[in-house]
Formats: structure tokens, C-alpha cells, sequence
């Protein structure tokens, strides 16, 4: 059903209509069981139909839902599912095509979601939280969310159509805000607006005809109490919507490579940039939400640890996958199970981690063996030679994060598939990535020999991002300046202060975004009257060095002009040149 | 990032801490190390078995290799030296072995070639992969260092000068290994007469040097060209013989090495069995059995079958997944100990604990048993634990014998099923196996036509099918089917006379025929009318009568063998039916996993909270949640702005009614650590990625929305 609604995309009552069948749906079927589910894709298959009539879109959806049915039959998946995988998700929903997007969508979305509680959601719940599944009135509390949701789209519409016609335009974002700050007219008009529909609703049947039909009336309302919007535009739109089908849509989304984004920055924001370690503080001060919740499930988990070791000894290996970090499910397991037996943890998310590291700790700590090899394999042809002299010999591998950076190459995915291959070694570990089952091929697949286990844990992923450079932490911040101080302390008296020029150049010129760069002819001259260089040669000898120590770039300018840039952002700069003022 | 943990202490026994695993990981303590002693000792069986029909399948591939090689160089051992022969020369004969995509199971092939080149050709066998063989030096250095180890192993350490040379790593070229080979054969004429006789027994004279290539696909073309060259220059003086492992087709030979390198093989095709054969074997001889007590259900082997078929034919994981059977059942069911040969089954009924009678009385099949039973007995069967194990005994040597004589049915209903038109219940035995095990197979629609077929089957095949049955009843050894095999030989014998009382009638037909040769118009028109009239009265033959009166005996044998097993008392013992584990472990699917979690958290973390209508998801639900479906809102890129206002929207409208006594800065910046920290995880899980497109923006790497 995901897939309609992602077509909904510019047209808005496609969007009204899709909703209410889908909570119908839901509520109609059960969500357990294979003939159950035959149903609900009947059901669905119907319902599509007739949605189909009035709004023409195309006739593959059914037809493919059933196709998708019946591969999945075919794979036995609809055996009865006991514990909570969500596996009875069919592949349209997870692999979807791209569609066309907008770029205040996002925005939309989040006032949507920001919104939806304080309207129904919530009280509907506290009122009659049990009956929510099965009572006919249910489907009928369902149909009005939908309706009130809608009808907030809807005023929304309006809203926006209004302010269109002041001709102001603003970014998204900055309506949230606003909204945010002082309570919108229009949405408390739309508030209003849905309670007394609400009731209408109650005294009509609840089919969707009816609903559209009132949801049909409701702009008109609206427009009675509030400003006339522009009927044009809706009349327009609703036709639009008729004659957007799947394969205009299909080349819509791929037609332009251009991708439409606002153009702030998070500079402009004016918020500093956390650093790491604020960041760090600030994250650990917060509560985990649903800590509750969250326990229970890694208990869940916790109880499977004995059979992870038996099926571990009985041959198989086991990779665990999952939403959420699963270092502290593998280190409670280490320390429950495994403190009477030499094992070997690797952090595969640290960031320098290499095969070579991990098979040089297997051969000198665990094997103790001191010398050196000329290739990974002559190492691992050596450890599965001891391994397979000495049965005695065992060793447990935790490997977090299997599928990072470092180890998701195929020769250190091979390396590392033999050596789980050896009987007395056992393997356990993690992957997060999406994709990260394509790293292995049968080949690799049969020498793991996995069992998977699905651990999702919820658990923040916290050791794991902290070394990725994460996008909006404060970059390079304490390490690019003490590598920018190691460097210069190293090289002449004269070349720290060509370097200081160009540094200080740079940051006079920062508020100017189209700054190019310092010319080389200007930074000459500047570098004669400081008495730095005597010729230019000298001063393109010190710039090689510089450029050999990523210190600096070069770029060629439009007019063939050298011009010579600072890798580093402003703040790490003037950091730099206060630490540089002392020390002179 | 490596961390080595070594304990102090003394580290226990491999097989104690097996069982112990076993032992504590059940929850219940009930004969737990019986339990694992059965489940190992049948898992041994099984293995060996299965390697016994592995051995046997590629018997007749490894002969035909064997008589390859030995033809390939018996003109080297005659040192003949005719001007054709030695043109002949220029050319390395090389055997390409097709053996099918399933590469898994390649390994045990080339293991078992090995081997036996081993023992009946030539100590000389070099095993090669690509993935070893980067360039042709490190073909050459893998190549040497196995073939000169491997003659160490059978000139029993005596040359130290061999370990020296390998050690040593002398250059690696084709002059050195051929005075290696110079140097061998040499030593093993010279040898002492009793040493001699022991390797030359087993191997020829002069035996041939074999580069086995398990992967040619994977080799680069460079090396592959280069090392073929250079041994064509030499094959006067070294009897080489290749052996390509290809997984596709015989024709990336000539796509991977060109007319000039190809034309210096001498190539012959042979093609190994096919894995579809192979696993109908396996099946046929694992489960189409009564000699293994445990048996797998119809959903568990219906995905076993489906992720063979699907996604790798690999044997060796259909028998991993087998494994996987045994072990999930042994360890979650405590009344599997009793899922034991025939023999062993009154002992250790007798041994049961009370708690154990109790979970036998909690089975379904069970309770449905007794309900049947009268008043008395249901009371007896209840509450008298001693009462209740002979009745478990009986049902149990009930089952068994249910087994057997499904099997022989099974077959014989296959003979019939099997050559119908259409195959309306399946081609292969196991696709009738599972349409047996899944509910009462004469119920179903696919039955109840094959039947219509079976009654117009003709005669001759009729016949056969008869004959293939009797065989396959009279080989079991219960009295069982005594009388079947009685019925269905009086049907053959039926058939037989049928066909003496038709060539009698034939002769009395003959006149008539005669008639038909000359005879008048009025003549003609009235045997016809005669004719016509027989035809219309003759509405069943008494062949025709008889083909009804076997497929109904048939049908009633199916109807009364081929009982579901879910319909048999205490069928839970011995089969293992989970097979939503099953899928779970071995066919799992981590990007639906995060889909859903990330989708409907609800589904993981049972809170009200969490819990919407609809497809979306409430602004309550965990950060990465809310992130996520942000982001899905988006196209190629993303602003790291807008998302940022977008997600602390979200999040503030959750917290507004607790949280606005705090101060704005302070929540602000707590949102933004949160916003960072999803962001970062969306980008571990792969989501999206930094993007140097614009300014703060992020690329999305997965399409679509919802």
C-alpha cells in the first residue's frame, strides 16, 4: 500500500482518498496469518478497483500485488511468522522506484506528523484503546482521523494558495517556524473545522464515497468561512490528477538530473557547530527514550546467548542484524559466556582497522608466535596449519560491524571467510548496512556458513558513529590543527611566516563566499615585501612542500592564474593563528 | 581495534562443553544429554550418508577422468618418438570439467578428484584457485610449493633435500620444476625394490603432473594464456595434464584464452551430474526413508526445496539446512528423545518423569487421541503415567510403521503421478511428498484429476506401472502389503487374460474382416450398421473395466496410507515443523528488518505511544524513525537545514506539553545532538552518504518513499 502513497506526491486529494482505505483495510484484516492476508490482498485488490474508477490510475497495481503474492507463496514465507521479524513485508514495499519529489515535501511531512497527536490520535487512544482493533466504530474513529487529516491538508492548501496570491514566497522552513512561534490562523480555523465535520460524518454511513464526497464538500466550507481561495487553482489540480499516471511519473522523477534543494546553509543558521565532545555530553544527559521498552527487547535477545554457543560449537557461524547497535548485546555476551575461553574482539567501525591487524593479534597473541609474513595469505595459511595441528586450539571471534569501511573489501571478506571457516574457530558478528549482504558471494557464503539472527535493539549507535567524521560535527576541529602546528613547527622560521601570510589572507576574505584563493603573483609580492622570499623560486620550492603536506591547494583560475587556498575552515584558522601568536 | 581476551584458567574439553551448551540452554532439564547424543549421533549418520552419495554420484565422472589421463600420456610413457606423436606433443591434453553453477558444492568434487588421483594415478596433483594466482608468479610458486610437498608425503619424509628446496624457494620456473620432476621420477626407478613396488603399484611409471583449476572463470585471461604457453614448451619434457573446473559453460574456454592459446590444449568435455539429480538422491535417500527417525514437515521442507531452487542449488546447504533441522528439533523439543530407532524406543519410554508424560499429554495430536477414547480409558490416560507409556510406546511403533508403508505407497503412487500428462501433482517424488504431508492429498483438486487421467492410461503402460508397484511393495519386509502385492499380481494376470480373450476375439472378428475384403454396397452398408451397433452397446470394454478396478484399488491405498503425519498421534516427536525459524536463520532478509524498524517501531518497542493507524508513524517514535521518514520525503539530495528545522518540528510538537518550562537554547541544542546523531546513523545503515554536490547536503543512496 506504500506504493500508492508515494505516487500522491503533487496531487493532493489522491492523498485523501488513499488514506482511508488503507486504515479500513486495516482494520477489516487481521494482520497475522496466511489466509488473512490472502484476504487482505483481495481486499486491497477491490478496493484498488474502485478507487481506480475514480481517480484512473493504472491497471498493473492489482495485478502486480497478486504477482508479489504468489512469488512470496512460492518461497513458503507465509508460514506462520511466531516472533517478530518483519519479514511479512513484501519486496515492492522495502525496494521502491524513485518518484518524484518537491522540495518542501520534508516540511509538509514533519508539520503532518508534528500535528497529528494533538488532534485525534492521542485522545482516540485514551478513550477506547482496546476497542481500537476490532469495533466497527473503530473504522469509523479511522475515517475521521483521516477526514480531520485531510481536512488540515486541505486547509493547508489553502493556506498556502493564500499566501501565493500575496505574493510572498518563503522557504518552508521559515513557515514552520513562524507557525510554530504563533499559532496559525488557518490551522485553528481547520481545527474547528474538523470537529464540526466530524460530526456530519457521524450521522453518515461510512463508506468512502461518502467520504470523498465530503471531503469534496469541505473546501467549499471552508471557503465560506474563511478567505475564497482560488478556485481555479483546485479545479486545475484535480485535473492534473487525473492524468497523472505511474509512467509519467516514472520519468518525471528521472527526466532532470537538476535536483531542487533550498539554498541555506547550517552557517547561516547561526548555530555553532557542536564538537564531538559536546555533542557526546549533550547525548548523554538526554534520556533514552523507551529505555523501558528497549530492555525487554535485549532480553529477548540475552536469552538466545546458549543457543548462539551451541550452534557456534555445532559448526555454524552467526551474524546478527538488525536495527541498532549490537556491541553491547556482543560484549554481554563475551563477558556472560565466554570469559573461560580465548577470544579475540574487533572493532570492525574503528576506523585504521585492518585484516592484516586482525590476523597479526590471532598469530602473535593468541598463537604467540614472533616473526613476520610476507603476504595475509602465507599468515592465514600458517594460523589454519596451527589450528589444524592442535585440536586443542580454539578461538571465539567477535567481530562488531563486519561490514565496515575498512573490512568490507572482497579480499579481506575472503580472508576472513576462510578463517571462520576453520572448525575450532567461531565467528559471531555484526553487520548494519543495507547492502551489506552483498559483500558476500556463495562462495564466501558457504565458507561463513551463517546462521542469522535478527537482533534489532534500538540501542543508539554510539560507538560506531563516533569515529565516522559525521556530517554536521564540527570537522577537523582539534586534529587538523595540531597536525596544521605539527607540520609548521618542523620547517624554517621563513616558511611558517609565507604560510602565516597566506593564512591571514584567507581569513580578512571570509566573509566573501566567491573568494578564490590567493594569486600566486600577489602572494609573491606580498612575500618580497615581508622579506620572506627573494625570488619566486624560492617561493615555489616552499609551496611544494606545503602542497606535499596538504597544507595548501592550488586551483587554476578561469584566466589561467594560479591561485593557492587553505584547505582548512576559518574557525580551525584563527585557532591556529592565536596558538601561533603565543608561541612566537 | 583488535582486542585479544585469554582466561586464566583451565579451558574445558571441546564435547563437555557442546553437551553443556545443550544441557543448559534447554528449559527444561529433561534428558537433555540424551537428547544431544541422539541429535549427534544422527547428524553423524546423516553426514556420512551424505558423503557416501556424493561419492557414489561422481563415481562415474572420476572414472572417466582416470581413463582420460591415462590415455592423455600413455605416448609419453611409450617415449615414442614418431613425427606425429611428437606433434601431437605440442598440444597439453586437458580435461574441462562443467560442473554447474552451485560452486558451493564444487569443493567436494575437486576434493574427492583429488583424492582419488592420488591413489590410483599420480602423487603429483596440484590444487589451484584464482584467488590465489593473482600473476603467473604466484601461479607458479603455489603450483611448485604443492607438488613438492606433496611429494614429501609420499617418499615419506626421507629427502630432506626436498623440504630444503621448497624452503629455500628456489626460483620459481618451469626448468626447475622440470628437474624436480627429472630428479623424482628418477629416484622412485632407483628406489629399493620393495619401496618401488609400493608406489608403482598404485601409480604408473612416469606419472603425469595434474594442474587442477577449480575456478577458470575467476583466473585473469594473463595468467591463464601465460602459464599455458610456457608449459606447451615443455610438455616433451613433463607430462602435464590440466583440469579446468568451469561453473558455466565449455565455451569461456575459447572466450577466455584465444585461438592461439586454445589451439595448444587438447581439450575433452565431461559434465558432472547435475545438482537437481543430485539433491532428488538426497532426498530420495535421507528422507523417502524409514531408516532416520526424524523427518522434516511439509513447510520446513518446502523452504529447504525453495531456497535450493531460488536462490543457490547448492547441496551443501540443502544439507546444512538439514542440519539446522536436527538441531532446532532436538534442542526445542523435550520429547525429542524419544525421536530414536525402533529398537531403542520401549527403553527409553520407560524412562520417562513424570514431567515428561505431562508434555506428552500437553501435545496436540495427543489430546486429540484421547478425546476419541472412551471414558475410562481418557482417565487412565491421564492421570496413569505407567498406563500412558505403553500407550506412547504403541502410537510411537504405530508411527514407525505408518512410515514404512507410506514411503512404499508414496513410490507407487509417484510411478503413476509421475508419467501422467501435465504432471498435475508434480514431476519429481518430492513435490507429491509435499502435496502428501501439506493435507490429505485425495481431497485435493490436482488428485482428483491425475485420477481422471490414470483412468485413460493404455494398456502397455498400465501394465508397467503395475509391474514397478509389485516391485516396490514386495521389496519392504513387512507382511503389510502381502495382500496388495496378491491384488496386484491378479490384476497383471487379469490384464494377461484380457489380452488372450481379445486375440480370441480377434479371431472371431477375422471373418468379419474378411467380409470387409469383397464384398457388395448392401454387404458394406450392413456391417457397418452392425459395427456401429456394437460400438454403441459396448459401452465398457472389460479392459476398460478392469483400468477402473485398479486405479480405484490404488486410490484406496492411498487413501489409506498416505494420511497426513499431522493427523498421526504424537507426529510432533519426530517431525520438525518450524519453519518460520527455519527462513529466519537461513534465508533472512536484514534490509526488511530495518524496513520495519524503522517503519512501524511499534512492531519492536510495545508501547501505545509508538502505535499509529495508517502508514505513517507518530511524532513520539524513536529519532532515527522520524529522520527516516523525513528523508524519504526527499530527492537525490538533502539539506541538512531544512531537515534539521523538519526534525526539531517533529520533535518539539512531541515534547511541547512536559518540556516548555525549559529553556529554549538548552532543548535547541539537545535536539540538534539528537538530529546529528540520527543523521550519522542513517549514514552507518547506509541511508545516505556526505555529498560535496552543495553546500551542507547529503545524498540519498536508496530510491522511492512512502
Amino acid at each position: 500500500m506504500s506504493r500508492p502513497e508515494g505516487m500522491r506526491s503533487s496531487r493532493r486529494s489522491l492523498q485523501v482518498k488513499f488514506v482511508p482505505d488503507e486504515d479500513v483495510l486495516k482494520h477489516i484484516s487481521d494482520d497475522a496469518g496466511t489466509k488473512v492476508r490472502k484476504d487482505k490482498a483481495q481486499l486491497s485488490v477491490s478496493v484498488k478497483r474502485f478507487v481506480k474508477k475514480l481517480e484512473n490510475i493504472s491497471d498493473n497495481e492489482p495485478q502486480e500485488i497478486l504477482e508479489e503474492k504468489n512469488y512470496v507463496a512460492a518461497l513458503g514465507i507465509c508460514a506462520q511468522d511466531p516472533v517478530g521479524n518483519g519479514s511479512n513485508i513484501s519486496g515492492g514495499e522495502v525496494y521502491s522506484f524513485q518518484t518524484p519529489k518537491r522540495s518542501n515535501k520534508m516540511a509538509e511531512l514533519a508539520s503532518e506528523l508534528a500535528q497529528t497527536p494533538e488532534q485525534n490520535v492521542a485522545p482516540d487512544r485514551s478513550k477506547c484503546p482496546e476497542k481500537m482493533a476490532k469495533t466497527p466504530q473503530s473504522s469509523k474513529l479511522s475515517i475521521l482521523n483521516c477526514l480531520c487529516f485531510s481536512n488540515f491538508m486541505w486547509a493547508e492548501i489553502v493556506w498556502k494558495c493564500n499566501l501565493k496570491k500575496k505574493e510572498f514566497v518563503s522557504t518552508t522552513p521559515y513557515r514552520l517556524r513562524k507557525r510554530l512561534a504563533a499559532p496559525d490562523p488557518y490551522l485553528e480555523s481547520e481545527s474547528e473545522y474538523s470537529a464540526s465535520c466530524s460530526e456530519e460524518e457521524d450521522e453518515e454511513e461510512q463508506k468512502e464515497v461518502n467520504t470523498i464526497l465530503s471531503n469534496q464538500k469541505t473546501p467549499a466550507k471552508t471557503k465560506a468561512a474563511s478567505t475564497p481561495p482560488p478556485r481555479n487553482s483546485l479545479a486545475k489540480k484535480n485535473k492534473e490528477q487525473k492524468m497523472g499516471n505511474l509512467v509519467e511519473e516514472y520519468f518525471e522523477a528521472h527526466s532532470s538530473s537538476k535536483v531542487l534543494t533550498s539554498d541555506r546553509t547550517l552557517q547561516k543558521l547561526r548555530k555553532r557547530r557542536l564538537n564531538q565532545q559536546t555533542l557526546h555530553d549533550l547525548l548523554k544527559n538526554t534520556p533514552l527514550a523507551y529505555a523501558d521498552e528497549i530492555r525487554d527487547l535485549n532480553q529477548q535477545h540475552e536469552s538466545l546467548f546458549s543457543k548462539w554457543m551451541l550452534q557456534l560449537h555445532l559448526g555454524f557461524n552467526i551474524v546478527l542484524y538488525g536495527l541498532g547497535s549490537k556491541r553491547d548485546l556482543l560484549e554481554k555476551f563475551r563477558t556472560s559466556l565466554l570469559q573461560d575461553s580465548v577470544h579475540l574482539v574487533v572493532n570492525g567501525y574503528f576506523p585504521s582497522i585492518t585484516v592484516r591487524s586482525i590476523l597479526n593479534s590471532i598469530t602473535e597473541e593468541v598463537l604467540d608466535h614472533i616473526g613476520t609474513f610476507r603476504s595475509p595469505l602465507d599468515q592465514l595459511e600458517f594460523i589454519t596449519k596451527r589450528f589444524k595441528e592442535d585440536s586443542s586450539l580454539e578461538l571465539y571471534v567477535l567481530i562488531h560491524n563486519l561490514d565496515s569501511q575498512m573490512l568490507r573489501g572482497e579480499r579481506s571478506q575472503q580472508i576472513l571467510a576462510q578463517l571462520s571457516s576453520l572448525p575450532s574457530i567461531y565467528l559471531i558478528a555484526s553487520i548494519d548496512h543495507i547492502n551489506a549482504p552483498l559483500m558476500w558471494d556463495q562462495a564466501k557464503l558457504s565458507l561463513y556458513n551463517w546462521l542469522w539472527y535478527e537482533t534489532t535493539t534500538f540501542n543508539p549507535y554510539v560507538e560506531e558513529t563516533s569515529y565516522e567524521n559525521s556530517l554536521l560535527v564540527q570537522q577537523s576541529g582539534s586534529l587538523a590543527l595540531s597536525s596544521l602546528m605539527h607540520v609548521l613547527h618542523s620547517l624554517t622560521l621563513n616558511a611558517r611566516g609565507i604560510f602565516r601570510l597566506l593564512a591571514q589572507h584567507q581569513l580578512e576574505k571570509k566573509d566573501n563566499p566567491s573568494y578564490p584563493g590567493l594569486s600566486f603573483q600577489d602572494f609573491y609580492q606580498q612575500c618580497r615585501e615581508a622579506f620572506l622570499v627573494n625570488s619566486d623560486l624560492t617561493l615555489r620550492a616552499q609551496l611544494t612542500e606545503f602542497r606535499d603536506h596538504k597544507l595548501i591547494r592550488t586551483k587554476r583560475g578561469a584566466d589561467g592564474v594560479e591561485y593557492l587556498l587553505i584547505p582548512v575552515d576559518d574557525s580551525t584558522l584563527t585557532d591556529f593563528l592565536e596558538k601561533e601568536d603565543e608561541d612566537v | 581495534g583488535c582486542f585479544v581476551f585469554k582466561p586464566s584458567t583451565k579451558k574445558r574439553r571441546l564435547s563437555d562443553k557442546t553437551a553443556h551448551d545443550f544441557r543448559t540452554t534447554s528449559n527444561d532439564s529433561e534428558d537433555t544429554e540424551l537428547r544431544f547424543v541422539t541429535c549427534q549421533s544422527l547428524w553423524n549418520q546423516i553426514k556420512s550418508e551424505t558423503e557416501q552419495i556424493q561419492e557414489n554420484l561422481n563415481k562415474q565422472l572420476l572414472d572417466n577422468l582416470v581413463s582420460f589421463l591415462s590415455r592423455s600420456h600413455s605416448d609419453f610413457q611409450k617415449k615414442t618418438t614418431e613425427w606425429t606423436c611428437r606433434m601431437k606433443f605440442r598440444e597439453i591434453p586437458t580435461a574441462a570439467l562443467v560442473l554447474g553453477v552451485n560452486v558451493t558444492d564444487h569443493d567436494l568434487t575437486f576434493r574427492g578428484l583429488s583424492d582419488v588421483l592420488q591413489d590410483n594415478v599420480t602423487p603429483y596433483v596440484a590444487l589451484l584457485e584464482a584467488k590465489d594466482c593473482p600473476g603467473i608468479k604466484n601461479l607458479m610458486q603455489k603450483l611448485m610449493g604443492q607438488l613438492m610437498n606433496c611429494d614429501i608425503d609420499v617418499d615419506s619424509l626421507e629427502d630432506e633435500d626436498c623440504v630444503q628446496v621448497s624452503q629455500n624457494r628456489i626460483r620459481c620456473s618451469m626448468s626447475s620444476l622440470i628437474s624436480w620432476y627429472d630428479s623424482v621420477t628418477k629416484k622412485t626407478h632407483s628406489e629399493t625394490p620393495s619401496k618401488k613396488r609400493n608406489s608403482s603399484s598404485r601409480h604408473w611409471q612416469s606419472p603425469p603432473v595434474v594442474v587442477i583449476f577449480k575456478d577458470m572463470e575467476s583466473f585473469t585471461t594473463k595468467v591463464l594464456q601465460d602459464f599455458i604457453i610456457i608449459s606447451s614448451q615443455h610438455i616433451h619434457e613433463l607430462p602435464l595434464v590440466l583440469i579446468f573446473g568451469i561453473a558455466t559453460s565449455p565455451m569461456i574456454i575459447h572466450r577466455l584464452l584465444p585461438h592461439s592459446v586454445s589451439s595448444l590444449l587438447c581439450i575433452e568435455l565431461f559434465q558432472s551430474l547435475s545438482c537437481k539429480e543430485h539433491l532428488s538422491t538426497i532426498i530420495d535417500k535421507l528422507i523417502l526413508t524409514s531408516r532416520f527417525p526424524f523427518k522434516l514437515g511439509e513447510k520446513v521442507l518446502q523452504v529447504l526445496i525453495n531456497i535450493f531452487l531460488y536462490h543457490d542449488f547448492s547441496v551443501q546447504n540443502f544439507i546444512k539446512g538439514f542440519q539446522l533441522c536436527i538441531v532446532e528439533h532436538f534442542y526445542s523439543q523435550p520429547l525429542s528423545v524419544l525421536c530414536c530407532h525402533l529398537v531403542d524406543i520401549k527403553k527409553r519410554v520407560y524412562s520417562l518423569s513424570h514431567d515428561q508424560c505431562e508434555n506428552i499429554r500437553r501435545l496436540p495430536s495427543f489430546r486429540r487421541y484421547v478425546e476419541k477414547q472412551g471414558s475410562g480409558k481418557q482417565i487412565e490416560l491421564l492421570t496413569n503415567d505407567s498406563f500412558l507409556k505403553e500407550e506412547t510406546e504403541k502410537l510411537l511403533e504405530d508411527l514407525h510403521v505408518y512410515h514404512e508403508n507410506y514411503v512404499r505407497i508414496l513410490r507407487c503412487l509417484h510411478v503413476f503421478t509421475s508419467s501422467l500428462p501435465k504432471y498435475p501433482l508434480g514431476k519429481q517424488i518430492r513435490e507429491l511428498h509435499c502435496a502428501c504431508l501439506e493435507n490429505r492429498v485425495w481431497e485435493t483438486e490436482e488428485y482428483e484429476s491425475s485420477l481422471q487421467l490414470a483412468r485413460m492410461l493404455n494398456k502397455t503402460d498400465l501394465v508397467t506401472m503395475l509391474q514397478q508397484c509389485v516391485e516396490i511393495l514386495m521389496s519392504s519386509s513387512g507382511k503389510e502389503f502381502d495382500r496388495a502385492v496378491e491384488k496386484l499380481k491378479k490384476f497383471l494376470t487379469q490384464f494377461q487374460n484380457l489380452e488372450e480373450a481379445s486375440q480370441d476375439r480377434d479371431v472371431s472378428i477375422s471373418p468379419q474382416k474378411e467380409l470387409q475384403k469383397k464384398t457388395d454396397l448392401y454387404h458394406l452398408q450392413k456391417t457397418l450398421l452392425e459395427l456401429k451397433e456394437s460400438r454403441r452397446s459396448k459401452k465398457v470394454t472389460k479392459f476398460e473395466m478392469l483400468r477402473f478396478e485398479v486405479v480405484d484399488y490404488i486410490d484406496s491405498l492411498v487413501r489409506r496410507y498416505l494420511v497426513p503425519a499431522e493427523d498421526r498421534t504424537l507426529h510432533e516427536i519426530v517431525y520438525f515443523n518450524a519453519a518460520a525459524v527455519l527462513r529466519e536463520h537461513l534465508n533472512a532478509a536484514p534490509r526488511t528488518a530495518l524496513h520495519t524498524a524503522l517503519n512501524n517501531p511499534h512492531w519492536y518497542l510495545k508501547n501505545q505511544a509508538l502505535k499509529c493507524d495508517g502508514g505513517g508513524i507518530s511524532n513520539k517514535a524513536p529519532d532515527i524513525c522520524i529522520v527516516y521518514k523525513l528523508h524519504l520525503e526527499c530527492g537525490r539530495l538533502i539539506n541538512l537545514v531544512d531537515w534539521l528545522e523538519a526534525f526539531s518540528t517533529v520533535v518539539m510538537a512531541a515534547e511541547e506539553p512536559n518540556a516548555d518550562a525549559a529553556s529554549s537554547d538548552q532543548v535547541d541544542d539537545v535536539i540538534h545532538a539528537r538530529f546529528i546523531r540520527a543523521v550519522s546513523e542513517l549514514e552507518l545503515l547506509g541511508f545516505i552518504k556526505p555529498s560535496k554536490q552543495k553546500t551542507d547536503h547529503v545524498a540519498r543512496l536508496t530510491w522511492g518513499g512512502c
